[in-house]
């Protein structure tokens, strides 16, 4: 059953760096149970918004709610007062984050790398944490790898580290900022088809990707961002058959 | 020969010696070392005008010559009302100069961790004394070991210097039994030697941590 609440809600998003505006007056929808793809050209701001829905980047004007939930402000509107760095901490543990480098934890293994939000920032224990996340790297084709260190491994592999870092931590959303673009193309679909395997058990996510093709088969929602703005949102079929502007077009024509 | 012989006779001279220069050296470690980190942290996260404040502090410090230092902990603070033993003023002044050195160290290992690392630890939740104790310290400790581990050394040859305040670490041994038993020679080259164990003992320590960190990060 579908909840009215959208997992996560963006209103009128703003950022600017230093008087240059990367995004301006997004607002956004991501339904529950549903993969959204962010598309645009590079530049477009689509990583810099994927960045303030857990407020990485801070925006210059707007809201991000989680389930409702302001995340970043203690209440809504610009007035609002920031959240203290502890309650922004917390309210991060719901959205977890998979970052186009990996950014896994050099001095930790790979089983500690999955286990460590968990165990020290949710205060499970430690034993059944571990069993979960042995359970979950072998979801991802990695059981073997639970002690290696992560300079072993490969970009696909280390990004699959990623992922299960962040399922890890049972996110409400998960977001994934060019998980791909950093791979070797052989590499490329082992990270696809579990990503794909997530959004067929129904996770919430919402993935910046160059992958045309991926985004085509796995999403549920099309967004496509340029200069800066939402230019649509559409079911992958109609962004693919039946594109409304002509920028949305060219981009299509062009990959 | 007979230097050799004279100096095994004062063989507990030597090892008292021995003993101060290590519980100083061992002293100044589990002070400096915290402040160190605690310094590193003030210079990465406190407000403008107190970091710099801070930072002119720290590149004071290292500026002046260690035994000016030492002269100022022992000689000078009398005249503020506060006198200190040898071995304590020994360990101040140590403590200070070591400080400083490592406030630096540690900064600049705290720069040399990747920012995407520390992005996902604020990314999964983590509060500012989780980031530092969970993903940025252990880092450092395998990182900095070498340079560390070089910083300790020089603490050693520093704390030789003491003994112009009297302190009566192993140079002031090796000077003390040199005089008593008019050999020049011996009990300086025991001194050495014993210096060199001490030096060797601490790369061996470093040498552990080097291996660690090729495991981990290959």
């Amino acid at each position: 059953m579908a909840e009215l609440e959208p997992a996560i809600s963006a209103r009128g998003v703003c950022k600017d760096f230093g008087g240059f505006e990367v995004l301006r007056d997004i607002d956004l929808d991501v339904a529950t149970g549903t993969t959204t793809c962010i598309l645009g050209p590079s530049g477009s701001g689509k990583s810099t918004f994927l960045r303030c829905l857990n407020w990485l980047e801070e925006p210059s004007a707007g809201d991000i709610l989680i389930q409702g939930k302001p995340i970043g402000r203690t209440g809504l509107g610009r007035d609002a007062k920031r959240m203290a760095r502890n309650e922004l901490a917390a309210a991060r543990t719901s959205i977890a984050m998979v970052f186009q480098h990996f950014a896994l934890w050099p001095h930790l293994t790979v089983l500690g790398n999955v286990a460590e939000a968990p165990v020290h920032v949710l205060g499970r224990p430690r034993h059944e944490v571990e069993a979960e996340g042995r359970a979950i790297l072998a979801r991802v084709g990695l059981a073997e790898k639970a002690d290696a260190y992560p300079h072993t491994l490969s970009g696909g592999q280390k990004q699959r580290v990623a992922i299960s870092r962040a399922l890890a931590m049972k996110p409400k959303v998960i977001l994934f900022d060019e998980p791909t673009s950093a791979l070797d193309p052989e590499m490329v679909g082992e990270v696809l088809a579990v990503i794909r395997g997530l959004a067929q058990d129904g996770l919430t996510m919402v993935v910046v990707t160059h992958e045309m093709a991926f985004a085509r088969k796995v999403a549920d929602t099309i967004v496509f961002m340029d200069a800066g703005r939402v230019r649509e949102v559409a079911t992958p079929h109609d962004f693919f058959a039946n594109p409304q502007s002509e920028r949305t077009k060219r981009f299509i024509a062009r990959s | 020969m007979s230097g050799i012989l004279v100096s095994w006779q004062y063989r507990d001279v030597f090892l008292w010696g021995v003993a101060n220069t290590l519980s100083l050296v061992l002293g100044c470690l589990v002070l400096s070392v915290p402040l160190g980190i605690l310094g590193a942290i003030m210079l990465t996260e406190a407000p403008a005008p107190l970091r710099r404040l801070f930072a002119e502090l720290v590149d004071l410090l290292r500026c002046v010559p260690f035994l000016l230092l030492a002269y100022v902990v022992y000689y000078g603070l009398p005249e503020l009302g506060l006198r200190l033993d040898p071995w304590w003023a020994g360990l101040v002044s140590l403590t200070l100069y070591n400080t400083a050195y490592l406030v630096e160290i540690f900064r600049a290992a705290f720069l040399g961790i990747a920012r995407d690392n520390i992005e996902a630890a604020q990314a999964f939740g983590l509060s500012r004394s989780l980031l530092y104790r969970r993903i940025i310290l252990p880092q450092v400790a395998i990182t900095a070991a070498p340079v560390i581990g070089n910083q300790v050394i020089t603490t050693i040859r520093d704390s030789a210097l003491l003994m112009i305040i009297t302190v009566q670490e192993l140079t002031f041994a090796a000077n003390f039994v040199s005089a008593n038993a008019f050999a020049p020679f011996a009990p300086f080259a025991a001194a050495v030697g014993l210096y060199l164990l001490m030096s060797l003992a601490i790369e061996a320590g470093v040498r552990r941590m080097e291996r660690m960190r090729r495991v981990r990060y290959g």
